[in-house]
């Protein structure tokens, strides 16, 4: 084990209560949400409590405090992630970071450069997140253009045999995940930034599943735009980012017109304030955002590569219990490689809702369901499937109480036939 | 809280061996309902005459709580008068939003009071009510014909 779990879950103070009658709590969902350490739920709490006033208006000391406490948050943000303090625009999830850039291309004038054409073609997976499909499959009904994907192959990689179809001189947009949420595959985006790049395409990043658990430098990446949100990174809910390349922010029109994103308003015209303001009309997620800045020290401080090395141990350590249980399916790749820590799984004929419910009685808690995931579950041929995911709390016992529980299930639900 | 509440010999009886399931060609109105939040799918075919639902007949995939609650409500409601049909359909609805204040009216309900304790677990009576959401739906197609 790499890292201390011992004192990491000193920092969460949820694990000190316990569920369903007394049961220790193992929390083995944090790719839906994660939990909160005291210094994010202080930050948020402290923002409320002493420097509360809208940011960026406003001639008084609150004003003044809350306005850095926001812009410092930003430049946490950015340092968090390689980039320039404008680039990082808050949204209220990554879901809206994704339709902000969706909604804002299509807003684009015709001929400039962000619009699309009937014909053009925007590039997805079909391991997409709903959240990063649908804002482009319906971008593509709005505009007429044409929605492309990469299948999957049976490991659960994308298979990119026919990228060089597949992304054509037509495509405009390459939307896709960095790792996906169902099956734990980290995608490689060295072909695909390449690729799309020569044809004059735009990189979207769903970095949801990615950010929170191993070091990421945008520029290292090479893609143009990123998304993600603070809540799966030890951070609030209700506040997430979108990233862009600074010039492209600079061409990108608005999405949400309103106040704080304006450089002058007539009652005929308006002119916009340049990135990030253009994006964060209304006043924004204050709160929240000072408390995704405390999330992102907090994650520096233990170290992106400590926690990913130390993820990767238990994604070993689980997959090979599952494997090692007869009857047992799992989805997604089985070795370490280019993989995170998100393990979904299938055991016999229990559906995931009964193996979920059962492992709750235990204390276990796991995701069931599509998680969102709708074609790519169709395509795995199940309805459903559960999921464990980890994160810089869990430990091998965590891993064991789940093991033992997928075994209590079986007999519980062989009691008839 | 008892896990057994929930899963009732009954209730995993009805899912190991489903009643009415497999479409019956006789119907005359059929309906397709899925329950977003998990991917449960149910297609329930009706056929009724005179006043009397004749069959009720589905197929489906899901968890052991949708498909035995689909399998439990067919074989009630199949010859019942539809009359009847709707007051059994009233009472497992208040059944299931009782959080587990109620046992249910076995006289009206028969094996499907074994619902009862799934109506303590927020997250399952969607599960439970999906069969019976599509019999209802069905039902309200036909009154309209």
């Amino acid at each position: 084990m790499t890292l201390d779990t011992v004192r990491i879950r000193k920092d969460f103070p949820i694990f000190e209560r316990t569920v369903r009658d007394g049961k220790k709590l193992i929390y083995l969902d944090s790719g839906a949400t994660s939990q909160k350490p005291n210094v994010v739920i202080d930050a948020e709490m402290n923002f409320y409590r002493f420097h509360n006033a809208a940011v960026h208006r406003g001639a008084h000391q609150l004003a003044e405090e809350a306005t850095d406490a926001y812009e410092g948050s930003r430049k946490l943000v950015a340092d968090f992630i390689g980039a320039q303090n404008d680039e990082i625009v808050f949204t209220k999830s990554a879901t809206e970071s994704l339709n902000l850039l969706a909604y804002a291309m299509g807003n684009s004038d015709p001929g400039a450069r962000f619009a699309l054409l009937p014909g053009d073609e925007i590039v997805v997976s079909e391991m997409e997140h709903h959240a990063n499909l649908i804002p482009w499959q319906q971008l593509c009904k709005r505009t007429g253009a044409v929605l492309k994907w990469f299948s999957i192959d049976s490991e659960g990689r994308l298979d990119l045999s026919s990228i060089d179809s597949i992304i054509s001189k037509r495509t405009k947009v390459v939307a896709i995940t960095h790792q996906s949420n169902v099956l734990g595959t980290i995608n490689p985006l060295e072909n695909i930034v390449a690729r799309a790049h020569e044809v004059g395409a735009y990189v979207v990043l769903d970095a949801c599943q990615s950010i929170p658990h191993m070091s990421i430098n945008v520029v290292n990446l090479g893609v143009d735009f990123l998304a993600f949100s603070a809540h799966k990174a030890l951070g609030p809910t209700g506040v997430g980012v979108l990233w862009g390349r600074a010039e492209l922010l600079e061409d990108l029109p608005p999405f949400l017109y309103g106040g704080s994103m304006i450089e002058t308003v007539t009652m005929t015209d308006s002119t916009w304030a340049p990135a990030p303001k253009k994006f964060e009309a209304g006043v924004p997620n204050m709160a929240q955002a000072v408390g995704l800045g405390a999330a992102v020290t907090y994650l520096s401080s233990i170290g992106l590569n400590e926690i990913h090395k130390h993820e990767l141990s238990l994604t070993s350590y689980l997959i090979n219990g599952l494997q090692n249980i007869p009857a047992v399916r799992i989805f997604g790749p089985a070795t370490q490689i280019m993989r995170g820590g998100t393990v979904s799984f299938a055991v016999d004929e229990i559906h995931p809702h009964d193996l979920g419910q059962y492992l709750d009685s235990q204390g276990i808690a796991v995701r069931t369901g599509h998680h969102c995931a709708w074609p790519l579950n169709k395509k795995l041929g199940v309805a459903a499937t559960t999921r464990a995911s980890v994160y810089l709390y869990n430990d091998q016992s965590d891993l064991d109480a789940l093991l033992e529980g997928v075994l209590g299930a079986q007999k519980y639900f062989s009691r008839f036939s | 809280m008892n896990l057994d509440h929930m899963y009732q010999e009954v209730i995993l009886d009805h899912y190991k061996h489903p009643e009415h399931k497999g479409l019956s060609a006789q119907k005359d109105v059929q309906v397709h309902h899925i329950n977003p939040s998990c991917g449960d799918e149910i297609t329930l075919n009706l056929s009724v005459s005179d006043g009397l639902v004749k069959e009720v007949s589905w197929d489906g995939i899901g968890c052991s709580i949708s498909m035995a609650s689909a399998s439990m409500m067919s074989g009630l409601l199949t010859g019942k008068k539809s009359s009847e049909a709707s007051l059994i359909l009233e009472a497992f609805m208040e059944l299931m939003q009782s959080k587990g204040t109620l046992q249910g009216d076995e006289n009206l309900l028969e094996d499907a009071v074994a619902f009862a304790g799934v109506s303590k677990f927020p997250a399952r009576i969607k599960c439970a009510l999906l069969g019976w959401m599509a019999y209802k739906d069905a039902a309200f197609q036909i009154q309209g014909k």
